[in-house]
């Protein structure tokens, strides 16, 4: 795998009863990014953690540009960068002191980091705050500055986990227009996210796990294209009326039933369109919305899992369907 | 805002262990972190002023001590205890990181494995320094004299400090252990009230029941105590002196492997 920056194989992890990985295998080309997505649980912090040296799997392999990650840690984590779920800096220090003690730590020339953090503080919009204590930040500042501490040694591979959990939307736009520019210069990142919209705008490749298995992958295009072209979504005044719908809609393609919404995929929209009103109309069901539009990875999540990805999952029992889940039939 | 080529991947240097700088780089951060909380310092030295003035003032005029003047006796049990219930800032403070997630990004960067915890030590240890002089000089003010010579003194308080830094492996593997600082602080109190109380730090253990008097007489807290009483207040040392190091090179050679292995492990 020469040009595979980061490569899982087979990565199986349990924490007691718990089956994290259930042996995921995924590859991420150098200088591109790969979207790790899938709900609470899924199993991608654990990825993440495996791949950074933090765990050791039940089974399987890890290397980061080439080197096992499990056979040298030491020589893993000089190469890569990590930002974790929860701002990991010390509040008792400045923000300047943050970034020198990662510097520090990884042994950079106390003259180089003093330019980075600068560099970094700049960049990261927190140079008017550089010299304030932590403590007074506020969580977007902390986590930008999280951030930056993964950056100060130039690590060419970067694993970011859930990194615009917390962020406003104007500092989620900022943080992608960042991750860009890091990608543009030559990293290899992976990133962790439960937005579809942030894999959708910013992993090349994006591979979809849920209860530790891959349930899909490829690009944004391709899993959206495994669905149909066009998403009809019809939302009725009761459940029941969208249940009765989607018996009768189910002929034209899949469908999938959340609470009072149906979303039917079809390959036609326009066609497709005048085919849901004939048979509404028929069936006397009258609708209270009706929506023509492109499927969103929202639409493949529901479609893959059988439940959306933002939604906050039920305990998974069995194979069966609780009566919280959406009823997904094809 | 910077041009993008500044924030390229640049080569690394492959990584060399530096666990000497490591942990001095952590020492520096845990001081200064101790410098922007001088409430924290304010906490550790007023609790033992207290404890000086209650014992000298109060409990003292009870407590007989034939043939030495309480605060005499006093001042030695004073510093240990001191710095053994100040070790429990170690395990709270690592109970901090491991909590807020500083130690899960230590542990990914290319730094030694062991300088989170020594440098946390010897951070606590830079702290109990500053406490023990303190508390000389508190000592000083309330009328204790020293009956030996410097040489011994110093001795003392280097053998109390080597305690408070064997003590520091005990609690650093507590505060691994523990959910919360606030949980590493319940969990050590239980361990620490009888260590300190049933000892020789503030009353003769010969005034105790007999079946405590063993315990009492060979715990650490009480033969460093012993030890120090003799190198300030006179009287045979090399063979309490040799029991404290033997209890100080003991507890540091059992615990701080156990400490490391546990940071190793954490999640």
């Amino acid at each position: 795998m020469p040009d595979a920056a980061i490569a899982a194989d087979g990565l199986v992890k349990s924490f007691g009863e718990v089956q994290a990985l259930c042996g995921i295998s995924f590859e991420v080309e150098t200088g591109t990014v790969l979207g790790l997505l899938g709900p609470n649980g899924a199993g991608k912090t654990t990825a993440v953690r495996i791949l950074t040296t933090l765990l050791r799997p039940d089974a399987g392999s890890a290397h980061v540009l080439g080197v096992d990650v499990l056979a040298e840690p030491e020589v893993t984590r000089a190469t890569i960068g990590l930002a974790g779920q929860y701002a990991a800096v010390d509040e008792n220090l400045t923000a300047r002191e943050n970034l020198r003690l990662v510097g520090r730590l990884t042994h950079l020339e106390s003259g180089v980091i003093t330019k980075r953090s600068g560099e970094l503080l700049e960049r990261f919009d927190l140079a008017d705050a550089a010299d304030r204590l932590v403590r007074t930040f506020s969580g977007g500042m902390r986590r930008r500055l999280d951030l930056a501490a993964a950056l100060v040694h130039q690590p060419p591979v970067l694993f970011l986990d859930e990194p615009t959990t917390g962020l406003d939307p104007f500092g989620r736009t900022e943080l992608w227009g960042v991750l860009g520019e890091l990608v543009d210069g030559g990293t290899t990142l992976l990133l962790t996210t439960q937005y579809l919209e942030e894999a959708d705008r910013l992993a090349h490749r994006i591979v979809v796990i849920d209860h530790g298995q891959i349930i899909a992958e490829g690009t944004s295009a391709e899993l959206k294209a495994q669905l149909g072209a066009t998403v009809i979504e019809v939302t009725f005044a009761e459940p029941s009326a969208a249940n009765v719908a989607a018996e009768h809609l189910r002929k034209m393609g899949s469908v999938d039933v959340i609470g009072r919404e149906v979303r039917l995929h079809v390959a036609e929209g326009a066609a497709a369109m005048l085919e849901t009103v004939r048979l509404l109309d028929a069936e006397q069901l009258e609708p209270a919305t009706m929506a023509l539009r492109e499927p969103t990875l929202d639409d493949v999540f529901l479609s893959l899992t059988g439940h959306a990805a933002e939604e906050p999952t039920a305990e998974h029992a069995g194979d069966g369907q609780s009566p919280g889940r959406p009823r997904r039939s094809r | 805002m910077s041009a993008p080529a500044t924030i390229a991947p640049a080569r690394t240097t492959p990584a060399r262990a530096h666990p000497a700088s490591d942990a001095v780089t952590i020492a520096w951060r845990n001081t200064l972190a101790l410098r922007r909380n001088p409430q924290l310092l304010v906490f550790a030295t007023v609790q033992p002023v207290i404890f000086v003035v209650m014992f000298r003032y109060v409990f003292g005029g009870a407590i007989r001590v034939p043939g030495v003047p309480y605060v005499d006796y006093l001042m030695p049990g004073i510093f240990v205890q001191t710095v053994t219930f100040g070790a429990l800032q170690t395990g709270v403070g690592l109970a901090d990181d491991l909590n807020k997630g500083l130690i899960e990004r230590f542990r990914s960067l290319p730094m030694a494995r062991s300088a989170v915890l020594v440098g946390r030590t010897l951070a606590d240890l830079l702290r109990n320094v500053f406490v023990v002089l303190l508390m000389c000089v508190i000592g000083f003010l309330v009328g204790w004299s020293v009956h030996t010579n410097v040489v011994a003194v110093v001795a003392g308080l280097g053998l109390v400090l080597a305690f408070a830094y064997s003590l520091s492996w005990i609690f650093a593997t507590v505060g691994l252990s523990a959910r919360d600082a606030e949980t590493a602080q319940a969990a050590s109190f239980p361990v620490l009230a009888p260590l300190v109380f049933a000892s020789s730090a503030f009353v003769p253990v010969r005034s105790m029941p007999g079946w405590l008097q063993a315990f009492a007489r060979n715990q650490p807290v009480s033969v460093v105590v012993d030890a120090v009483r003799a190198l300030t207040f006179g009287g045979p040392t090399s063979s309490v002196v040799l029991k404290a190091v033997a209890w100080i090179v003991g507890i540091t050679a059992v615990c701080a492997p156990i400490a490391v292995a546990r940071y190793r492990r954490v999640v």
